[in-house]
């Protein structure tokens, strides 16, 4: 069982629908129970990054969350500012700390004559380093990306995936068990039900 | 390809129309099975708006919003009937990423900047529905096309920037279901006074047409109704989407 942590933030049900739809049994949750018994985890995010970071750590699973990537290790997808909540801190709200399991902070797109922000749209991703997520991605592949502020990796190891916007910048970074992207899976139509399927089933 | 094509389609109690200069509103179908074909032909996005909401005096219709998300698989957005920000905190729950205001950016302001503030600015869409006067200036409508606003296009692009818009969709109520072409100096008015990525709309008859809101008018996104509707000269009603080639070769 796949378990959708619901802190209230997120687009939890497209990426319910999604994973469903890619054949996986996945639900919303806030419980700790639940979460302990859950194969895998994906944390959604959508929206200010200071008010995810307060919401996620005034959630019930917040504790059961550090135990089920750092102890039990299992496979956690962050999505968005569910990925960028990954990381240390943002631009976007100065003081937020995120859970600071990749060595990343996020920076705002520069202002900068035909960069327009937010970076909303279709893009192709180059990955950096073989991962199950992106093995089936062939040239027709694509994603929706909706996001004023980017991953700024300090360790390129971290990085899974390149995209461009004015230059090319982390969209899918990771570390042993903790995957984040920045791209939408769950609103990628065919593209992203490959990579939420693979998820589900590696 | 970074260029977004967006099919918009109206609703009118719980179907799928298509208006003329936001009037004469003709029945397409039925918007659930639209969406299904729309997902079929992996459009970039989609945009709802529901014409008879605000004029009504009613919300947005959460039935048909919930049954549509259910079967839609690419970002949408939605706009209609909006007065709270828990109407909006509804929409988004239900799987729409993006709200598009128009009279409540007038009327309720405060709505846009709360949900800029808890959602971001990407999740709210400014609409300008605009009319060119005979001496070519523009001028701002809402309540679906049928009140006039005395504030200025500069003016309300500014305002849109206070209350944290992230993305403006202007609409030009003259063009709507011609399909002689976008107004590409309107659109330039836009895209020249803001940051944020502007969606063409109103007029679109032909791919070119999409080009040229884009190189003429510097929209980073295009969208259209009766060219994703109609086909042919006697616009008998298909749903249709273009080749992703044949849009590449007019789109950056």
């Amino acid at each position: 069982m796949i378990v959708i942590a619901d802190y209230g933030v997120g687009n939890l049900k497209s990426v319910e629908r999604m994973l469903r739809k890619a054949g996986a049994d996945a639900r919303l949750s806030s419980d700790p129970g639940e979460i302990r018994e859950a194969a895998k985890l994906v944390l959604p995010g959508v929206g200010n990054f200071g008010h995810c970071a307060a919401e996620l750590r005034a959630a019930p699973f917040y504790d059961t969350l550090q135990w089920f990537a750092l102890e039990a290790k299992r496979p956690v997808l962050g999505i968005c500012v569910g990925a960028q909540l990954l990381g240390h801190s943002s631009d976007e709200a100065e003081g937020a700390r995120g859970l600071g399991w990749i060595d990343m902070v996020c920076r705002r797109f520069p202002d900068r004559p035909g960069l327009r922000v937010p970076n909303m749209g279709w893009n192709t991703v180059t990955p950096r380093r073989p991962s199950p997520l992106f093995a089936s991605l062939d040239e027709e592949s694509r994603f929706y990306f909706v996001h004023s502020y980017y991953f700024d990796v300090a360790d390129q190891e971290r990085v899974l995936a390149v995209a461009e916007y004015g230059f090319p910048y982390a969209c899918a970074v990771n570390r042993d068990n903790i995957t984040g992207v920045q791209f939408h899976p769950e609103k990628s139509l065919r593209h992203g039900l490959a990579i939420l399927k693979a998820f589900a089933d590696s | 390809m970074k260029t977004r094509v967006i099919p918009v389609l109206l609703l009118r109690n719980s179907g799928l129309y298509k208006t003329v200069k936001f009037k004469d509103p003709r029945y397409i179908g039925d918007p659930i099975n639209s969406v299904r074909i729309f997902n079929e032909k992996e459009v970039d996005e989609l945009a709802f708006i529901d014409i008879s909401a605000t004029p009504a005096g009613r919300g947005p219709d959460f039935d048909m919003l919930e049954q549509i998300a259910g079967e839609a698989f690419m970002p949408m957005a939605y706009g209609g009937g909006i007065t709270t920000f828990e109407q909006v905190q509804r929409i988004l729950s239900l799987g729409f990423e993006k709200v598009i205001f128009n009279t409540a950016a007038f009327d309720h302001p405060d709505v846009l900047a709360e949900t800029s503030r808890v959602y971001g600015a990407q999740a709210v869409v400014g609409c300008l529905d605009v009319k060119k006067t005979l001496l070519g200036r523009y001028e701002l409508y809402t309540h679906s096309g049928s009140k006039k606003r005395s504030v200025s296009l500069p003016d309300q692009i500014a305002q849109f920037g206070q209350l944290g818009v992230g993305e403006i969709l202007v609409n030009a109520i003259d063009r709507d279901g011609v399909m002689k072409g976008y107004d590409a100096a309107l659109i330039k008015a836009v895209s020249s006074r803001c940051s944020v990525p502007v969606i063409a709309c109103g007029g679109a008859g032909s791919l070119d047409d999409l080009g040229i809101a884009v190189n003429e008018g510097g929209a980073s996104a295009v969208a259209a109704g009766s060219l994703f509707i109609y086909k042919g000269v006697h616009r008998a009603v298909l749903i249709n989407y273009p080749d992703r080639r044949d849009l590449k070769q007019r789109l950056p």
